[in-house]
């Protein structure tokens, strides 16, 4: 199938800016945004939640010791992670409060199937590499964090300090980002009357004529 | 053609085209839609200009946000301010779009994952997605279920379609016989330790062999529901005459002739005998005894007699979160679980809210009090299984023994309702995660278990090996 034009803003072939680390494997959706922060009929205000109850003492203050309150990584659109990163609940609201709150890539050991999936369809890159370049990409930002980083998605590197490190991000994901083309409503409801089709054939659907 | 699994020709019959990133573009047969995940992507078809496509393939209910308390169960608008507008949100989004849908005073409301298979909306052969990643639940019939973003919710609701990646096929054989006081929870919780919380990650779980054949339905959704707690989005069971003879009569099931044309497609999605796996995993389950969580992920998991593992005794890449983790939760390396005082005990959600849950539970509830000082909740999946429990009496036994009976709903698994732990509790739960904060307190501490394990923490206001109590072969 050809690929559609997609408008050029909705193409995501690089992110570039600051960084900011993350650490520890299995953190999931919960930890990313607590479930009593998914109450809401919009997506308004979510940035306000990321790791909402990490960042907060007994008394519900700020501690300001984690990565997202330091003062030297606001403004971070570079997000480095570990194992297994989104775990746990499908909850969209998750990538879109970290989106929200100016993450636009993330690059990690590994991501949970439903988060980057969620990932792909709001734009944003979801980048895997081994645990040693995560590491010490991490260790770089804590101790530069005003230093620039880019992942260039489609050649899948990130390229930092001076030097260019490999990435993966899964075909799928990387031609929805480089042609555009990640939200997908438009493109499939164009073929509807090919799923009528297919739908017609199945033993169980009974109502489509 | 042979050497396919259930998964290759679900997914082939499925296939619309293959989109322009090397995605598959798949029909979906059907959509569970709950109000958590469903007001936005109403509203962006609205300002997309954009209708349901297939009204019919949708079905919703209210499962996360509502109360439970009988006392404020009927009263609108509801007390919670947000949670009324997501209810009322759903209730017009469902009336304007043609789309059945369970509500509070409908007596088939309950958790998407509970209701589905009560109606028979479950099927096997059949494509499944819900805004919630135990979706994984309904594979227990052979289908092919995941859980989506919200994102692709609006794509389901405007194209009867998603955007899917085709994963791997890792085929779990089970094998053995279940010892007394051990159920399905216990084999998933077994499996998730085995393989690891993020094992399953770019893998379709086949469960098959011997001990899952054995198994009723309720029992196998509480084996798939899980899979995803292991990291695979989907995990699925050969439909056979078990799974025949569950959706026999259930209201979305065809009935005579329709039944033996739609159970002829049924079989003929089984896995073929040869079929061609990526993986192959065994099992067994010989000797097993009752499993409880002593950590803040499903993985970090032993056997109730067994000690907690010390963190140095645990592969070098586990250790630090062993520690963090039993920071948190206060247990002991070492020793058992059994003893570790707990003040909630909770028997609900799309894991273990079924008829046969409190059944089971229901064997070591009665003549047993709750112990002081816990509070204990009995929180049925769905409407369906709370009028089939009372028919029975259940209700009454767990009342006489001090447990609060309540209206179906998610509830305490993820305290978006009322339900929640508060400060730094330790909750017995049947539920399906045990992460930092998921039922509603940040310092609240989660020990997942069986509901008959639940049952026993209950009584002995701590964790208790369910073996101990005379259970009658109820499980």
């Amino acid at each position: 199938m050809e690929a559609p034009d997609a408008p050029d803003d909705m193409r995501v072939t690089r992110v570039a800016g600051t960084g900011v680390a993350v650490r520890g494997d299995d953190i999931d959706t919960d930890q990313i945004i607590p479930a009593r922060f998914l109450k809401s009929t919009t997506w308004e205000g979510l940035d306000e939640f990321a790791f909402y109850d990490n960042r907060r003492d007994d008394n519900d203050e700020l501690t300001g010791e984690h990565p997202f309150d330091r003062p030297e990584h606001q403004g971070a659109s570079i997000l480095v992670v570990n194992e297994n990163f989104g775990c746990g609940s499908s909850r969209e609201h998750a990538p879109r409060a970290l989106r929200r709150w100016g993450i636009e890539a993330i690059v990690g050991e590994s991501f949970a199937e439903i988060f980057a999936d969620n990932c792909k369809s709001l734009g944003m890159v979801a980048a895997e590499t081994d645990a040693e370049t995560v590491s010490e990409l991490q260790t770089f930002v804590e101790e530069h964090p005003d230093a620039g980083l880019e992942v260039d998605v489609a050649a899948e590197r990130v390229v930092y300090n001076g030097r260019e490190v490999e990435v993966s991000v899964t075909e799928t994901m990387r031609e929805a980002l480089v042609q555009g083309i990640w939200d997908t409503t438009t493109l499939m409801r164009d073929a509807l009357d090919e799923t009528r089709e297919v739908a017609r054939e199945l033993p169980y659907v009974e109502e489509v004529e | 053609m042979s050497e396919r699994t259930l998964y290759d020709k679900v997914w082939d019959r499925h296939a619309v085209q293959t989109l322009p990133n090397g995605q598959d573009q798949l029909f979906i047969g059907t959509h569970l839609i709950h109000e958590v995940t469903s007001p936005q992507p109403f509203s962006e078809l609205r300002e997309r200009g954009v209708d349901v496509a297939f009204p019919k393939r949708n079905v919703a209910t209210t499962d996360h946000i509502i109360p439970t308390d009988p006392a404020t169960r009927d009263e609108r608008p509801l007390e919670d301010e947000n949670a009324e507008q997501m209810l009322s949100a759903l209730e017009h989004n469902t009336e304007q779009s043609g789309i059945t849908f369970y509500g509070l005073n409908s007596d088939r409301q309950g958790i998407a994952h509970v209701m589905g298979p009560d109606v028979g909306a479950t099927q096997p052969g059949t494509t499944i997605v819900c805004g919630d990643s135990h979706t994984a639940t309904h594979g227990a019939f052979g289908a092919v279920a995941f859980g989506i973003g919200t994102s692709q919710v609006r794509d389901v609701l405007a194209s009867g379609c998603v955007a899917a990646d085709k994963s791997d096929v890792r085929r779990i054989e089970v094998t053995g016989d279940l010892p007394d006081g051990t159920v399905a929870k216990d084999v998933i919780l077994k499996i998730i330790g085995e393989l690891g919380v993020d094992g399953g990650v770019g893998y379709t779980y086949e469960y098959g062999g011997e001990t899952i054949e054995a198994m009723a339905m309720e029992a196998r959704m509480a084996v798939c529901n899980m899979s995803i707690e292991g990291g695979a989005r989907i995990g699925y069971i050969n439909p056979d005459e078990t799974t025949y003879e569950y959706l026999r009569g259930r209201e979305f099931v065809p009935e005579g002739e329709a039944f033996a044309e739609r159970t002829a497609y049924w079989e003929s999605v089984r896995s073929d005998a040869d079929a061609v796996y990526d993986d192959e995993v065994q099992v067994d389950v010989d000797g097993l005894a009752p499993m409880v969580t002593w950590g803040t992920t499903p993985g970090q998991v032993t056997e109730v007699d067994q000690p907690v593992p010390a963190p140095e005794d645990l592969p070098e890449a586990e250790r630090e979160a062993a520690r963090t983790a039993q920071d948190h939760t206060e247990v002991t390396p070492g020793e058992s679980m059994v003893g570790h005082p707990i003040d909630v005990a909770f028997i609900g959600t799309c894991t273990n809210g079924r008829a046969s849950d409190f059944r089971q539970a229901a064997a070591v509830v009665e003549g047993n009090e709750v112990a002081d000082d816990v509070r204990a909740l009995a929180v049925p999946g769905s409407t369906t299984v709370k009028q089939t429990l009372e028919d029975e009496g259940v209700d009454k036994v767990f009342e006489t023994a001090g447990w609060e009976w309540r209206e179906a709903g998610c509830s305490m698994c993820l305290a978006m309702n009322d339900d929640a732990l508060r400060g730094n509790e330790r909750c017995a739960s049947s539920s399906n995660r045990n992460y930092v904060g998921r039922q509603g307190s940040k310092d609240g501490r989660t020990f997942l278990m069986s509901p008959a394990m639940v049952a026993a923490a209950a009584v002995e206001g701590a964790v208790a090996d369910v073996r101990e109590f005379d259970t009658e072969g109820a499980l």
